[in-house]
């Protein structure tokens, strides 16, 4: 039993240790040299107005770049509404019934 | 609630924030917003009137068949949409590889199939924001 938590412990301070150790090796918040500025926010940024002619680069991305994730993005939508509906809603019968 | 200045203030606003949302929804590759925010203001309205006017109210202003259609013809929009490219031989959801005019970019009509995209899901948006609140508040009754 000792032991156990003994090593429970030891398992727990090596999962912070190494946490602490990847947050220690983060690069500088905002930096511009960062390693997400990289070459898909420079392409997004310089030929967003050319690639689809829109203004709006968030809708850019959104609707044509990612367009698949926006289509499963409404699918998700959908599935929840029927999960709230299916769960939530009271049928007429139901109630008449009761 | 029944307040009597409420629903005149609300009688004279709201109009104004529906259309301000199909605006918004319209000129989401023009201006700031997009479909999502927009589709949020359109159904912020419609469940503005029903709290205020009582949930009968919104219920027949806003019958359960256009709500059902809406729901379930917005995904299948954003697919008819994406079939587009298909038929012009490029991939699923092409827009530029299509061969679509994008037109001139800062107009309403810029952007290819960027709008009609967007239409379909603010109003899919809008429409699953009203269901949700129609579908909680009978429940409670």
């Amino acid at each position: 039993m000792r032991i156990g938590k003994l090593l429970i412990l030891l398992v727990a301070l090596l999962v912070a240790y190494g946490i602490l150790i990847t947050v220690a090796e983060l690069p500088p918040y905002g930096m511009p040299d960062n390693p997400v500025h990289n070459q898909v926010s420079e392409r997004y940024i310089n030929e967003a107005v050319e690639d689809t002619g829109v203004l709006n680069m968030v809708t850019a991305i959104v609707l044509d770049y990612r367009a698949y994730d926006t289509m499963f993005e409404t699918i998700v939508l959908f599935t929840a509404t029927l999960a709230v509906v299916i769960t939530l809603k009271t049928s007429k019968r139901e109630e008449s019934g009761k | 609630m029944r307040d009597f200045i409420l629903k005149r203030v609300a009688a004279i606003i709201l109009p104004f924030i529906c259309t301000y949302g199909f605006y918004v929804i319209l000129h989401g590759h023009v201006s700031p917003g997009g479909s999502f925010a927009g589709g949020i203001i359109v159904g912020l309205s419609f469940i503005a009137f029903s709290t205020i006017y009582g949930i009968e109210k919104g219920r027949a202003r806003l019958p359960e068949t256009v709500l059902t259609w809406t729901e379930s013809f917005g995904t299948l929009w954003y697919g008819i949409m994406g079939m587009v490219g298909i038929t012009k031989g490029a991939p699923f959801l092409a827009n530029k590889l299509a061969g679509i005019d994008l037109g001139v970019p800062g107009t309403l009509s810029s952007g290819g199939l960027i709008s009609l995209i967007g239409l379909g899901v603010g109003i899919r948006v809008a429409s699953t924001i009203v269901t949700l609140f129609f579908t909680m508040m009978e429940e409670k009754s």
